[in-house]
């Protein structure tokens, strides 16, 4: 049982730093973005590249796809997405699921449809067994660069100027323009970073969640899930709701296989009735 | 026996009560407005009254029925009908198809899928009535979205009318009205039947001294003056509190 | 006071006036179904065609209608057409009319025990509620393989002649012409329930909620009420691309369905009836050219599309499409003198 709690602690953490720039874009910027899982795929798919066919070691390898998928981000978030932003939620959701179904196809093309997979190093294949607990190596590191990312993330947000400016803007984007606050650089700044952290995701979950063009539709949903049950105006809120996912996917599949990803949906769905912001989102009126 | 009746009515957001303490009674065919300043609370009263808000305390009787747990459109249908201060109209419909709206909800027709709405001669009478009165015959066709606000604001209490209330409750129906449609809108308001008990909640003095039988004051949230408008007129406190306004102004 | 008498009359007038059938209207039906003689060849698609056109029509019903915003369409869809397989596949109803009737009432009790998912909620939510019930079936449809033959589709399926005379055969002909009569049917019924006070209460849910439960509506159980009406037309149109191919599979709940259904309605407009139809028509011709020209990759075209016309603004697109329809409604009024067409929708848009 530990090891299952493990695993979903492992897998709930790839989770949140997959899912916590949709959490912010749509905090920050009210814009449902269903795209984001094509950025996960672009680091996953960029790692693969680079690790398997050019060589590049896997310790390059994770922060190339986090630097290349932030990269991508901001190109799109300037070029595209920033002409999105005022419209409606039914529009927004046509755009994205329209740039989702460009880049499956387009993935499909160019990479083929056959599931790909990162060499991982033999350093970390294999297992560590403690206290009688089979502890997964892969899964270890997972835990450890994301829950160092999410103290980065939590640093960076609550105790930079930059955060600072961010969580203003979360709060109320007249008020911040008002007080001199440059919105749209903390929006393609934080998009950009948000994709980064997606792509990594990505790549890191890459030997977890699978790999093929199918991807950001695939996950989508554990993305909205994400997002719906943690609320978008913290941290922690989506922290909580991925390990809470992560764990509750991963037993749920263990003891009682047929309903397994059952249990999240009916999770999802009588949260979005009792608390439409989100079970850890503070009372904000939006 | 009152037709609308409040007992205590109080309305707390935390630790602020927008509403305490409102006790009214209004008869059966009054003109009753209900003055104020900005923000005494008057537009909090009509929720709690149409069941927008729920009261923290205090009961709601219509024609001695206690209403106050009922929801909005249940209130309609026992006689009760609002308008809004800022108009609230179906844009993309046209006047006719507005006051059928109501009236085919009136009549117990809203849940009828199958039968087509020319089915009805009432229907047809009801409407054409309404739309009469309220001097939109001429435009019965157009859009809502493009109709010039005087007419919008008839629109805005036709369509409360064509609930054939037993109560209207009228927030503000002159505000904005520019100066050449006003006297038409006064005249129509003037012009409502008898039998329908007003409720206006109203800045223009005029109006008000011309159209009401009963003024009562909200200040803060609490009844402050209650009676004819003369007596409310003289009332001391009123003056204070409307003079104190300027003042501040 | 009662009114004059002009007043009066112009009021019954337009009332028995706007649900009239204009010319369009009839010519429009006439050609639909003369195709069955006009293209013989083209039985398969054209069949295709009709299915979406009912699932448009069903969106439309609640998008168009009531303001409803809906990604969660493919669920009844869905539903429905495992539904009318497994009871086709088990021998629990043959006969195909009473199972497809049988299909939409399954999907309708759906759409009714989920309609309080919509109720409230701004539009994002209802996005995310309507997407994860449908994804959320097609995992469950998964899971289930062993009912569902999972990836690989429900297998053996065999339908039984319509009434017992019409069997469904390879070229499609009576497949056809089932699916035809099946939307037919069903349209009638939509428009019957549009042009009602029931109808017109679903547009001011629309246009104002707030004033309509002011005005004596019962907002939240009209809602419900048209939601199950939706998804019970979703649920016939699933449940005829069942039983017109006598198979089912997973695709059925996929976000792709529902994509493509709101694509068919920005082509072909929104609140008029029309526009299912008329989008499905545009949608099935553009998707059958395209993949001639490249065969695999269809889905990198729509989202190509759904990208463009976001960019170029949804409702100029519409507002095109909507002057195209006044135009040819306006052309159609000429050469038959008669004054409203089906390009106007009845609010004099």
């Amino acid at each position: 049982m530990l090891t299952i709690l493990f695993d979903g602690i492992a897998y709930g953490m790839l989770l949140f730093v997959l899912a916590c720039g949709l959490s912010v874009t749509l905090g920050l910027m009210n814009f449902i973005n269903l795209a984001h899982g094509a950025f996960a795929m672009a680091g996953g798919y960029c790692t693969v590249i680079l690790v398997n066919r050019i060589g590049v070691p896997f310790a390059l390898g994770l922060p190339l796809a986090f630097v290349v998928t932030a990269a991508l981000g901001a190109l799109f978030e300037r070029t595209l997405y920033v002409h999105v932003y005022a419209r409606s939620p039914l529009d927004q959701v046509l755009f994205t699921m329209g740039l989702v179904f460009m880049s499956v196809a387009a993935v499909d093309y160019v990479m083929g449809s056959s599931q790909q997979f990162v060499i991982i190093p033999k350093a970390l294949q294999g297992q560590f067994i403690v206290f009688g607990v089979g502890m997964s190596k892969y899964r270890l590191l997972i835990i450890l660069i994301c829950g160092l990312l999410t103290l980065a993330l939590q640093l960076i947000v609550a105790k930079t100027r930059f955060g600072s400016r961010l969580r203003a803007a979360v709060d109320d984007q007249r008020v911040a323009r008002g007080l001199g606050i440059n919105v749209g650089a903390v929006f393609a700044v934080t998009f950009a970073f948000g994709s980064g952290l997606a792509g990594l995701g990505g790549a890191l979950g890459a030997e977890i969640l699978g790999l093929d063009p199918t991807f950001p539709l695939k996950y989508m949903i554990y993305f909205l899930i994400v997002v719906t049950v943690g609320g978008t105006s913290s941290i922690t809120g989506p922290f909580l709701a991925s390990i809470l996912l992560g764990i509750a996917d991963v037993a749920g599949k263990y003891y009682v296989p047929r309903l397994g990803a059952f249990v999240i949906y009916t999770i999802m769905i009588v949260v979005l009735i009792l608390r439409p912001q989100g079970l850890f989102a503070r009372n904000l009126a939006r | 026996m009152p037709i609308l009746e409040t007992i205590g009515l109080e309305k707390r957001f935390g630790g602020i009560a927008a509403a305490h303490d409102i006790s009214l009674a209004i008869e059966k065919g009054a003109r009753h407005a209900l003055i104020g300043p900005n923000g005494a609370g008057k537009t909090t009263v009509i929720n709690l009254l149409t069941g927008v808000l729920r009261p923290t305390s205090g009961r709601i009787l219509l024609a001695g029925n206690d209403i106050t747990a009922l929801l909005p459109h249940q209130r309609v249908r026992l006689g009760m009908a609002r308008t809004f201060q800022i108009n609230q109209l179906f844009l993309e419909l046209s006047p006719l198809e507005t006051i059928g709206l109501a009236v085919a909800e009136r009549l117990g027709l809203g849940n009828d899928w199958w039968r087509l709405m020319g089915g009805k001669a009432v229907l047809a009478r009801e409407i054409a009535e309404v739309l009469e009165r309220f001097r939109l015959a001429d435009v019965m066709h157009e859009r809502t979205a493009i109709l010039p606000y005087g007419k919008q604001r008839l629109l805005e209490i036709a369509l409360a009318f064509a609930c054939r209330p037993q109560v209207l409750l009228l927030d503000e129906p002159a505000a904005g009205v520019p100066e050449a449609e006003r006297q038409e809108l006064l005249a129509t308001i003037e012009a409502l039947p008898e039998e329908v008990t007003v409720l206006l909640i109203e800045h223009d003095m005029d109006l008000v001294f011309s159209f009401a039988d009963h003024v009562s004051v909200l200040v803060n949230g609490g009844l402050l003056g209650d009676g004819g408008p003369e007596e409310v007129a003289r009332d001391p406190r009123v003056k204070a509190v409307y003079l104190g306004e300027q003042l501040d102004a | 006071m009662t009114a004059m008498p002009a007043v009066a009359d112009e009021v019954a007038a337009y009332l028995a006036r706007r649900a009239r059938w204009s010319p369009l209207e009839v010519a429009f039906w006439v050609f639909v179904f003369a195709t069955i003689w006009l293209f013989p060849g083209q039985y398969l698609i054209m069949k295709d065609t009709a299915i979406l056109a009912l699932f448009a029509l069903s969106l439309d019903l609640i998008l168009g209608y009531a303001g409803v915003i809906s990604l969660g369409q493919a669920a009844f869809f869905g539903l429905a057409g495992y539904f009318a397989g497994l009871v086709a596949k088990y021998g629990l109803i043959n006969e195909p009319v009473i199972a497809l009737i049988c299909s939409g009432l399954v999907a309708a009790a759906l759409g009714f025990v989920t309609s309080f998912l919509v109720l409230r909620g701004s539009d994002l939510t209802r996005l995310m509620v309507t997407l994860g019930v449908s994804l959320m079936l097609g995992e469950l449809a998964n899971r289930y393989s062993n009912i569902t033959g999972g990836a690989d589709g429900l297998q053996g399926v065999t339908i039984a002649p319509v009434l017992g005379l019409f069997g469904f055969d390879l070229y499609g002909h009576n497949g056809y012409v089932y699916c035809l009569i099946v939307l037919f049917v069903c349209f009638l019924l939509a428009r019957r329930i549009v042009y009602s006070p029931f109808g017109l209460s679903l547009r001011s849910l629309k246009g104002n909620a707030l004033r309509a439960s002011a005005v004596g509506i019962p907002v939240e159980r009209r809602l419900v009420a048209i939601y199950t009406i939706s998804a019970a037309f979703a649920g016939i149109a699933g449940a005829l691309l069942t039983q017109t191919t006598a198979f089912c599979s997973l695709d059925v709940f996929s976000l792709d369905r529902s994509a493509d259904l709101l694509l068919v309605l920005i082509i072909g407009g929104t609140g008029y009836l029309y526009g299912g139809l008329i989008g499905a028509l545009i949608y099935k011709f553009l998707q059958d050219w395209i993949a001639s020209l490249t065969p695999q990759y269809w889905q990198f075209w729509i989202g190509l599309m759904l990208v463009v016309i976001v960019l170029v603004g949804r409702e100029r697109v519409e507002g095109w499409a909507r002057a195209a329809r006044v135009a040819i409604g306006r052309l159609g009024a000429r050469v038959v003198s008669r004054p409203a067409a089906v390009g106007a929708p009845p609010d004099g848009r």
